[in-house]
């Protein structure tokens, strides 16, 4: 891929997502084109480059800027968030109150919620009171409909999901898997660009953003983390990617149990309002 | 170091293991079958069992029941790796004693993630 092909795909998707994509990236960029080349119908990733830069279809861009903003994912990835939501979090918000609300922002092809409604269900009995509700966004079409449909290769379901939970809480379909009809009704799906106003998805008492903000430029980052912040309820919980937690914005400060895990800060917003 | 024992009655899938495994820090074993495993088994039990089902002499299923009967037979993680995959034979596995379930074809990723996950590393 030519260098000046690179500088454009990475300024239009740094336009529409804050999406930050430097030459390091350069493979990820033309492996990801060359999928999307293909379903379209290009001979070639520098074919696809040309189309974008000589026809700016919507259609097009839009779907440019999907396949580079959809990161690899997988089943209950990194575990210690997961953990430390199931022993600290959730017990605490369930005994203050009765309906817990969870966003997965950025959720991909789905594990994150899936993972989640997963424990939930599974660890019942610690907070039998619970209700949970499950919001899960992504600024991909193609990743929510795969997340929507719950279906998985058989290279998937092994990526960090237990035999126990796969037998328990999936279905065979074919070649693939597919997550039970109960889990899938559990989730709400919906697209959703971070860069845009998500006020109306209204307040969560936990939020998975993780692996999404660490490829926004810091700017774009900092705007979304303060209004991340708003949309968090006071006594919430926001969990960060691996080594996503650096430069945070004073409207939060670590939690207990590290992992990405920080707590809205309670001075936050005070003295503005 | 870990002892893994690798049980398939196919040569070139003891060998892809082994690698895989080796560059996990474990040290392997082979065996060509139930059999042969559950001698292994007796004369020293092993950390961890990568376990094919369809063998020879002893297929895998009825040598995860034969080893939990075993004194100390209960130590060992096994971990399934077959291109069995109906869901009520993975569950019969697992009704059987094993600990984890690796459906084939498999990669070191999911070997790995799957040994995590059974706690070996």
């Amino acid at each position: 891929m030519k260098p000046e092909d690179l500088e454009f795909v990475a300024a239009m998707a740094r336009a529409r997502t804050g999406l930050m994509l430097g030459s390091e990236r350069a493979f990820f960029v033309e492996s990801r084109l060359s999928t999307l080349a293909r379903r379209e119908g290009l001979p070639t990733v520098d074919a696809l480059v040309a189309q974008l830069r000589a026809a700016p279809d919507e259609a097009l861009i839009r779907a440019a800027v999907e396949v580079l903003a959809t990161p690899e994912t997988s089943f209950f990835r990194d575990r210690t968030p997961f953990d430390h939501l199931r022993d600290e979090v959730l017990p605490e918000l369930a005994a203050r109150r009765g309906r817990v609300r969870v966003w997965s922002a950025g959720c991909s092809t789905g594990q994150e919620p899936y993972s989640l409604a997963m424990m939930v269900e599974e660890h019942g009995s610690r907070f039998p009171n619970l209700k949970l509700e499950i919001v899960a966004t992504d600024l991909s079409t193609r990743a929510l409909e795969k997340a929507q449909s719950g279906l998985y290769t058989q290279f998937e379901v092994q990526r960090g999901l237990p035999i126990r939970l796969l037998i328990r809480h999936f279905e065979k379909a074919g070649d693939n898997w597919q997550a039970s009809a109960r889990l899938r009704q559990t989730v709400r799906w919906g697209r959703l660009n971070l860069m845009n106003d998500f006020s109306k998805l209204g307040r969560f008492d936990v939020i998975f953003c993780r692996n999404v903000l660490s490829y926004f430029d810091p700017t774009a980052r900092r705007e979304v983390l303060s209004r991340l912040a708003v949309a968090l309820a006071e006594d919430g919980c926001l969990i960060l990617g691996a080594g996503e937690a650096a430069d945070l914005p004073e409207a939060f400060e670590p939690a207990r149990g590290g992992a990405g895990l920080h707590r809205r800060n309670p001075g936050y917003g005070k003295a503005a309002a | 170091m870990k002892i893994c024992l690798v049980v398939d009655d196919s040569r070139v899938v003891r060998k892809v293991a082994r690698r895989i495994l080796e560059g996990l820090d474990f040290e392997i074993a082979e065996a060509g079958d139930g059999m042969e495993a559950l001698a292994f088994c007796r004369a020293a039990m092993p950390d961890a069992i990568l376990l094919d089902w369809s063998m020879p002499v002893m297929d895998g299923l009825e040598f995860v029941r034969r080893l939990r009967q075993e004194p100390g037979g209960e130590a060992p993680v096994v971990v399934f790796c077959t291109s069995e995959n109906e869901p009520l034979r993975i569950a019969e596995a697992l009704d059987g004693g094993a600990d984890e379930y690796i459906m084939k074809p498999f990669d070191g990723d999911i070997i790995e993630a799957k040994f995590v996950q059974a706690g070996l590393i």
